[in-house]
């Protein structure tokens, strides 16, 4: 991104002034390619939100979600993808601070919130299936297992990357394009914290409100 | 011209145009993500609070719950992905508004649209069958 700025001068004419040649750098075209990525991934997890929220009271004469939801449960949930946010937070930096063992161990860390967040997620749909309230039970069971487990696949393919990606940083160094791949997986893991957020706000506490 | 580039490059030996290093100690930037976190967690608390406490007027806790949920949104774009107002990051604020707008459209639209059939359905049955004749 170049700026060019018109400036007046004594003649009453303007003159270009740039303050910065050539294009942008690939780390910023990359990061806003992948951007748009996250974008539009957000866009169709609204359109599921969306389904979920209109479909909220139609449960077919089954359990609702006040019956269902363990919040206590979905705290710990909350806490542990936070927790994983920061951690990859802290991987970030090692990357910029050139320290491969400060990298591996944040992101193994991560690895283990994630895998925990997931546990715990596994843990309460076998719960619900095994009470009867699958998602073939009613419309709002459906929503909601599509909605909850959209961000659970998100999760487990963003577990799988961050694997794949301690492997590269071990196997190549932080080269450039390492690099920017690791950008890339740091705007991922974020942005499933900020629909997690969502979800646990639309679904579970406005889901078992009274 | 001098390239603005170069003073970044300080010490470090990469190509000109390949990357970048983020500007701030270590220790600022730690202390940023530790920000976020204390604020995400203040947010995440009261958001779980609010929705299981008795203490606060119950017509008002859906409301409450939202915004709370923006607020933290917020906060994790600021101190997490570092979406912020610098000129290198113009592009990015403008593909996030866009995309603010289709998700609000999509979720307003449907809930907006939804309401008001079910509204519409509503009507008892006798009433319904007397609009029809």
């Amino acid at each position: 991104m170049s700026t060019i700025a018109l400036t007046e001068d004594h003649h009453g004419g303007s003159t270009a002034v740039r303050d910065w040649s050539g294009p942008a750098s690939k780390r910023i075209v990359t990061g806003f390619g992948f951007w748009i990525f996250i974008l539009s991934d957000m866009v169709m997890f609204s359109a599921f939100f969306a389904t979920y929220a209109v479909l909220l009271g139609q449960t077919a004469g089954g359990p609702s979600g006040r019956d269902l939801f363990d919040l206590r449960n979905v705290a710990i949930e909350t806490g542990f993808l936070l927790a994983s946010s920061f951690t990859c937070g802290l991987g970030t930096i090692a990357v910029d601070a050139r320290n491969k063992l400060w990298f591996q161990v944040s992101m193994a860390i991560t690895c283990v919130f994630g895998l925990a967040f997931l546990t715990i997620e596994l843990r309460e749909f076998s719960s619900l299936v095994a009470r009867g309230a699958g998602p073939t039970r009613s419309a709002f069971l459906s929503a909601f297992f599509t909605l909850v487990g959209c961000h659970g696949m998100h999760v487990s393919a963003g577990i799988l990357w961050l694997l794949t990606m301690m492997a590269q940083v071990y196997a190549k160094g932080f080269r450039a394009d390492i690099q920017r791949r690791l950008l890339c997986f740091a705007l991922f893991w974020h942005a499933l914290d900020i629909i997690w957020i969502a979800v646990f706000t639309v679904v579970y506490l406005l889901g078992s409100a009274k | 011209m001098t390239n603005g580039h170069d003073e970044a490059f300080h010490g470090i030996d990469l190509a000109p145009g390949d990357e970048h290093v983020e500007a701030g100690g270590i220790a600022q930037r730690v202390l940023g993500y530790l920000t976020g976190l204390g604020l995400a967690i203040l947010l995440t608390a009261t958001s779980f609070f609010v929705a299981g406490t008795s203490l606060v007027w119950e017509p008002s806790i859906p409301v409450a719950l939202v915004v709370l949920a923006i607020a933290q949104m917020g906060v994790h774009v600021v101190f997490f992905l570092h979406i912020t107002t610098g000129a290198d990051n113009t592009n990015n604020v403008l593909a996030l508004a866009f995309g603010i707008l289709i998700v609000m459209l999509v979720m307003t639209g449907s809930l907006w649209i939804m309401s008001n059939l079910n509204h519409n359905n509503m009507m008892p049955m006798d009433q319904l069958m007397r609009m029809q004749r």
